[in-house]
């Protein structure tokens, strides 16, 4: 089927009549992006109006877009026209989306300058300094292109994340789930470390010029996600006098996440408490990316690629960071004779922290699906993916014998599990990948899928035979 | 090791191919003139809609084939010489067999209604069907569907989704009332109407009339009256597909005549699937049973037979689903349309008007018969134990939790169902709390 419908929307699942209103919330959302893109272009605008405006003129825009998008038609599964549309079926406005966000990634991390961060304490221009009044208001320091990133992160999870809810409102598993992810975004990501900082908690540098140090205060950004959490400066800060007795907490929660939070609730519920309930990543993908989750890969290939892949990145962050431990421990920077910081963090930050989740992981969205980071990459996703499969009471049960094979399960599988092989057995989906967003639930047309914990007993068995049928018997 | 040769690649045929291979070293070719894969036909609908692409309604990637030696054979079975044990093939070729499986399903039913061969008038069962309408319903400005069953309301949604409005005309005086339930049906006729669809119900197809290039441009309804369109979708169910196979001393009568072991008259031939006629129906099931469950297990019955282990098809409780609009529908055991007579009926019905439940039970025994569920889904084990079980209404309700299979922090609904068979039967059950002892004790 070719009907390519050049639509630009991620809204709407079929652009039809776009009425008055929609085109209105549409223009003021788009007058919201124009003027960021005004202020990067170095264009006077006054930042400590202009700010407000724009990121409000988003929020604003794209829910006032959605509510008339969704609230006029019966509640239900809005996948319509995702496989006709230039921009969610990799066609040119996928391509423009992709580049784009890869070229943002590209200049945040490695030319901050292009988007006017002011180096060696010169000042801030363009686009970052738009962002200066907000980044003085909360810790009285002028914003790094981090802050603007996390701010418009923050800004794309919030208002995505209320066209989800409204998208999924008949659905409250998404529903109560959404507003966790919304919620966990805005106060444990943004708003509690910003203020933190304010209160001099963190990112603090002293009257004499000299820097105290930072720390992450994302309480739920745990290593091994958090790859630099055991990084000398890291700890160095987490340690230092003026931060406490915050910094000491922190280490201590960051610690324990790792070592016995993780565990004990993946144990209960599978790893979808983290990756799509509180991660940022995660948060992210559920929300900005939910129109992309189609376009990861089903094919046994790409699952075998997977399991390579993101079991690799978990090792090389575990030599990583053994090899940082020893050189924090024994005061030193190299290992057998390596630098450890050139053989080992430095490899590691460019090519897993900067170009993998970063660049690959968001900015291909729309080319390899929402969770490319998440599946192929993500070691704390490794780590509860073993949990999961192997010691965990999560599983998708499968419905007896009602799956009639038609693939929405699959299709829109972000993680690219093979749903409908298991269900069309009649088997459970125990699968160290699934990160528990419950859509394929929710798109079965005939009730087949049931996120769930319950007893291991069981759990992964093929049944021997789909039940409805006395034709075939066990025999004895 | 013998040849096996399936006609046609549906449910039916691919689960039997599966299932051969799983227990022998047979040489299996699988024909099919539709498709070079095996596809979920009841995905088609997605296709259209956007939601998947054909490539997602294949259960099974392209090497899976090969890999299972699975021989495919993309073709048209002209004719069956069952003496000779040939398949005449489109285009001259012929092919022999040592067993063969016809599996061809379905086509669309015509009535003899005047204009029904027109351009742009189909019903809506292969892929070739999808073809033409996603050809003949480009641009139009409205459609018209005949026939209120499954695959008409299916067709609707279709149109719906490329803003296309549709009339829908059934004959009956509300939507599958031979099937559902009235407050069932009229439940669906709302949410059709909700949909903005133009439902007539109790209106009949008289004709279809031509524009001068010999397409549709209108129907005309039992009453007279005229309808634009574009698009006519007959949708008044299906018959077997076995047009093929006369002259060849297969009997026949609506479908392939086929025993318990699914062989026809000829030895060695055998139908399943959609095409398949038993001679003598499995207890309240119809002779002919055009549903994608019944062919799986007519696949897997079948294939224990070809492997020199004969096996009846013995279905065990009848169950089905379907998906109007947004609501979904399960069925388990048997509720009819019209409860007979030795049969009590509870209907509960959410507030919302899109969500009920009904529990057909045995008037003395209290015996458990059937089960409707809309907007709420069910655990199959649960009920395919309870039947076996042969338990009581009130056991169900009081163990109702067991079988929610709704996803997690979904709003329950049983206090209130329960609290209501007790107003409706002067009965005191009380629900028990869900327990996974009792879930897995179903499930073994």
């Amino acid at each position: 089927m070719s009907t390519a419908d050049p639509s630009l929307s991620i809204a709407n699942p079929h652009p039809k009549d776009t009425d008055v209103i929609q085109k209105i919330s549409l223009a003021v959302a788009c007058i919201g992006v124009l003027i960021l893109f005004m202020a990067w272009g170095n264009v006077p605008v006054r930042a400590s109006i202009m700010l407000p405006v724009s990121l409000l003129s988003i929020i604003i825009g794209t829910t006032v877009y959605a509510v008339r998008t969704y609230m006029n038609v019966p509640e239900g599964i809005k996948n319509n026209g995702v496989w006709h549309k230039s921009l969610t079926n990799r066609g040119v406005a996928g391509w423009i989306v992709g580049l784009i966000l890869t070229g943002f990634y590209v200049i945040l991390y490695w030319f901050p300058g292009y988007i006017g961060f002011g180096q060696n304490g010169a000042a801030n221009q363009g686009l970052v300094a738009l962002f200066d009044p907000l980044s003085m208001f909360f810790k009285g320091k002028p914003a790094s292109q981090w802050f603007v990133y996390g701010t418009l992160y923050t800004v794309s999870i919030f208002s995505l994340g209320i066209k989800f809810l409204l998208k999924y409102r008949h659905n409250r598993y998404q529903f109560i789930r959404t507003l966790v992810v919304i919620a966990s975004q805005l106060f444990l990501a943004y708003l509690i470390p910003e203020i933190l900082a304010g209160l001099n908690y963190n990112d603090v540098t002293l009257a004499d010029g000299s820097y105290v140090g930072y720390f992450d205060t994302d309480i739920k950004n745990t290593w091994p996600l958090d790859y630099d959490f055991f990084y000398d400066w890291h700890l160095d800060a987490m340690q230092q006098e003026a931060y406490q007795p915050v910094g000491i907490l922190y280490l201590i929660i960051g610690i324990a996440m790792f070592l016995v939070v993780t565990p004990i609730i993946t144990y209960y519920v599978g790893k979808r408490w983290y990756c799509s309930w509180i991660c940022g990543c995660g948060g992210l993908a559920e929300t900005a990316g939910d129109p992309f989750r189609h376009l990861s890969s089903k094919k046994l290939s790409a699952w075998k690629l997977e399991r390579w892949l993101i079991h690799g990145v978990m090792i090389f962050i575990f030599v990583m960071t053994a090899a940082t431990l020893y050189g924090y421990f024994y005061n030193t920077g190299e290992i057998f004779g390596l630098n450890i910081y050139n053989n080992f963090q430095k490899p590691y930050g460019f090519a897993i922290g900067a170009m993998f989740s970063g660049v690959i992981g968001v900015g291909f969205y729309p080319m390899l699906g929402n969770r490319v980071w998440c599946r192929f990459g993500c070691p704390m996703a490794g780590y509860m993916g073993i949990i999961q499969r192997f010691k965990s009471k999560f599983r998708i049960t499968t419905n007896g014998g009602q799956c009639i094979s038609c693939g929405n399960c699959s299709t829109y599988c972000e993680q690219g599990i093979d749903v409908r092989a298991y269900a069309q057995k009649g088997q459970n989906i125990v699968r160290a990948s699934c990160v528990g967003c419950g859509i394929c639930s929710a798109v079965c047309p005939r009730g087949v899928l049931k996120l769930e914990n319950g007893p291991e007993e069981g759990r992964v068995d093929l049944p021997p035979i789909i039940i409805g049928n006395k034709s075939i018997k066990v025999s004895g | 090791m013998q040849h096996i040769v399936i006609i046609g690649n549906g449910i039916s045929g691919i689960t039997t191919a599966r299932h051969i291979r799983k227990k022998s070293d047979h040489r299996i070719t699988v024909i099919s003139a539709e498709t070079d894969h095996f596809f979920s036909r009841t995905a088609l609908m997605y296709i259209y809609m956007g939601h998947m692409k054909y490539e997602h309604t294949k259960p099974y990637e392209d090497w899976f084939w090969a890999k299972n030696r699975i021989e495919l054979k993309r073709a048209y079975v002209e004719s069956v010489d069952t003496e000779a044990r040939k398949l005449q093939l489109s285009g001259g070729e012929q092919m022999d067999y040592d067993k063969l499986v016809i599996a061809t399903g379905s086509k669309s039913n015509k009535f003899g209604w005047p204009g029904q061969d027109l351009k742009a008038v189909q019903g809506l069962y292969s892929y070739q069907d999808l073809e033409s309408m996603e050809r003949d319903t480009q641009g139009i400005s409205r459609a018209v569907v005949v026939g209120g069953g499954l695959i008409g309301i299916e067709m609707a949604e279709m149109l719906l989704s490329r803003n296309i409005p549709v009339t829908f005309l059934v004959r009956e005086d509300s939507f599958w009332n031979n099937v559902l339930p009235k407050e069932e049906s009229e439940m669906i006729n709302r949410h059709i109407r909700e949909h903005h669809v133009d439902l007539r119900l109790g209106t009949e197809l008289k004709e279809i009339l031509s524009d001068d290039n010999g397409r549709a441009r209108a129907v005309v309804t039992g009453d007279g009256e005229e309808i634009a369109c574009q698009f006519v979708g007959l949708t008044a169910g299906v018959s077997p597909n076995i047009g093929f196979l006369e002259g060849s001393g297969i009997e026949t009568e609506r479908g392939v005549k086929v025993d318990p072991y699914l062989e026809t008259s000829v030895k060695d031939v055998f139908a399943i699937g959609d095409c398949a006629e038993f001679k003598e129906p499995n207890g309240e099931r119809r002779p002919i049973e055009q549903v994608w469950y019944t062919g799986r297990m007519m696949g897997e019955a079948l294939a224990n037979t070809l492997c020199d282990k004969p096996t009846k098809y013995e279905p065990g409780h009848w169950f089905n689903s379907a998906k109007f609009f947004d609501i979904e529908y399960q069925t388990y055991g048997w509720v009819w349309a019209q409860p007979k007579e030795n049969e009590a009926s509870f209907y509960w019905e959410d507030v919302s008007g899109k969500i009920c439940l009904r529990l057909v039970f045995d008037r003395n025994s209290h015996k458990l018969l059937g089960v409707n569920n809309f907007g709420i889904r069910l655990r199959h084990h649960a009920f395919d134990k309870w039947f076996e079980q042969e338990k009581k209404v009130e056991y169900v309700l009081e163990h109702l939790a067991d079988a929610n299979f709704d996803p997690e922090l979904y709003k329950k609904y049983e206090h209130e169902i329960v609290a209501q068979f007790n107003k409706d039967f002067s009965a005191s059950v009380s629900l028990k709390k869900k327990s996974w002892k009792r879930i897995l004790e179903l499930v073994s």
